[in-house]
């Protein structure tokens, strides 16, 4: 079966402005990505690793639309895809209660008028599918651990029911239990609602145990991608073997 | 309410008390009673003069003495105060308002009009306050509203700084990103998203302001600006008062200990109000 693209990047180049040291310095452009060439299909969980500093973060960004100023094609399917960040504590507005912050991508929705009690609906539907009960609505950011705070997180970036979600690191903060609960929570959500997730992180150990394919960033190039077992198994770039070798998965 | 009186209690972590909170709101409350109190009742009138009882002392008769105009002196600390606190919350209302939306659109959009409009306001802040309130006032003229508008706009760059700052501080964390990625309008994220978390540092910065609006307020009194004579307000009676500091020192001290403990009450309360995370 074919399957089809979600999103297609050609050649992407993203550029950022370095600013000026001194009046007479020049300003610096930094080459972030240098011609990325990535496909994400319907439906899978595609791994995106590699070190700090590589560009996977600014890849992520640009796909969700943060980062305007791009050349290249990026294409997408759908519209609207929503992100996850990786701290969960700076990433949920400490100042409202969960009820709110899990309503409030519904307010903003251009494309449909949420009435008052399909977003009540909608929010307690979604505090289930995360795993979290009804009486978390009440509380603060501040009252919550760091893996119901990144649970919630993850569930204000599906109420718009997206069929993309970018997940930038959302492990890396949460201590390894937690990380093993959230990623099962990952692939359940892409099993029942059939999105399709851009798994963005370093540890190679968690994007073999969910992705299917994977791509191995380096100074802003995809140095290899392919079928996440396979390039395991016999990875073609020495960087890529260097990063197993790292993660102890390789000798 | 509850969760309002537990503040006064013993934090039960760490077996201290709030007592910074507690007596500014002893001082205040003090003085809002009394200013209520004066709104439906004073001994004597503020302006009635009464030439056979000059400049008496501490009596029962009357308990802050009377002044050189044989005017009751708790009447006219009752009516004094109570427009110092007038014009020093119409200057906390203005400045704080000017301040906070000024501080919100620059920190949050910054560019060139973030430049402008703080090169305009350092320009006010190198003026001292009581100074570029005495322009305000030439310009606008002498009177009670007058002097609250003109202390409003001398308070609006300290302000603007604040609100800045922190604005600067929240415009790049995660949740304005993913607020921005849902596309919310920016208006609804400087004012319902970001603004609600500045509230803390805004509140103690507001009573700070108070004190200085109310000591400002006296100043600008006190040389002859705002309040008119016969109407009192605690600075145009102190200026009275001090030509009397050796033969009748009740009259000056009563007043004194007046505007010490409004100025203590205020600044207490930003102090407990800025502890209150720490309780």
């Amino acid at each position: 079966m074919e399957q089809e693209r979600v999103i297609q990047i050609r050649n992407l180049n993203v550029y950022y402005k370095n600013h000026k040291k001194t009046p007479f310095s020049k300003d610096r452009m930094n080459h972030v990505l240098k011609g990325v060439d990535l496909d994400v299909y319907e439906g899978e969980i595609l791994g995106l690793a590699g070190e700090s500093g590589c560009g996977k973060s600014t890849l992520a960004k640009t796909i969700v639309g943060m980062n305007k100023i791009y050349d290249g094609v990026l294409e997408q399917k759908y519209s609207d895809p929503q992100m996850v960040f990786q701290d969960p504590y700076s990433s949920l507005n400490p100042s409202k209660k969960i009820g709110w912050l899990l309503e409030e991508p519904l307010k903003s929705d251009k494309k449909y008028k949420w009435t008052k009690e399909e977003r009540e609906k909608r929010v307690k539907e979604i505090i289930k599918a995360v795993g979290l009960t009804e009486n978390m609505l009440d509380r603060y950011p501040s009252q919550l651990s760091g893996g119901q705070r990144q649970r919630i997180s993850i569930g204000v970036a599906l109420m718009r029911n997206p069929k993309v979600l970018v997940a930038d690191e959302p492990v890396s903060a949460l201590d390894v239990t937690i990380q093993a609960q959230i990623l099962e929570l990952l692939q359940q959500l892409h099993r029942n609602m059939g999105i399709t997730i851009l798994f963005i992180s370093h540890d190679l150990r968690v994007i073999y145990q969910i992705c299917d394919h994977v791509a191995v960033m380096k100074d802003g190039i995809i140095q290899e991608y392919g079928e996440t077992k396979s390039v395991y198994k016999n990875p073609s770039s020495e960087y890529t073997k260097e990063l197993l070798r790292a993660a102890g998965i390789r000798k | 309410m509850k969760r309002f009186l537990s503040l006064f209690r013993k934090n039960k972590a760490t077996g201290k008390r709030n007592s910074y909170l507690i007596l500014g709101c002893i001082f205040t409350g003090v003085i809002l009673l009394m200013v209520f109190i004066g709104l439906f009742y004073m001994p004597y009138s503020p302006t009635k003069m009464d030439a056979s009882s000059k400049l008496q002392g501490f009596s029962f008769k009357h308990w802050m003495g009377t002044d050189h105009m044989g005017r009751d002196v708790l009447s006219r600390v009752m009516y004094g105060s109570r427009v110092t606190l007038a014009i020093a919350a119409s200057t906390i209302v203005i400045g704080a308002g000017l301040g906070t939306i000024i501080g919100a659109l620059t920190g949050y959009f910054g560019g060139i009009f973030d430049e402008v409009s703080m090169r305009v306001i350092d320009a006010m802040l190198a003026f001292p306050s009581i100074l570029l309130s005495l322009v305000f006032v030439s310009l606008f003229g002498t009177g009670t509203y007058q002097v609250a508008v003109a202390l409003g706009i001398s308070f609006v760059p300290s302000f603007a700084r604040i609100v800045r700052g922190e604005f600067l501080r929240s415009k790049n964390m995660d949740y304005v990103e993913v607020a921005r990625l849902q596309g919310v309008s920016d208006m609804r994220i400087i004012f319902v998203h970001i603004l609600p978390n500045t509230v803390g540092v805004l509140m103690s910065s507001i009573m700070i302001g108070f004190n200085n609006a109310v000591l400002a307020e006296a100043g600008l009194s006190f040389l002859g600006i705002g309040a008119q004579p016969p109407y009192a307000s605690l600075g145009n009676m102190l200026s009275d008062a001090q030509s009397y500091l050796f033969n009748r020192p009740s009259y000056v001290i009563s007043i004194g200990v007046v505007i010490v403990i409004m100025v203590l009450g205020f600044s207490f309360l930003s102090e407990g109000i800025k502890r209150i995370s720490n309780y």
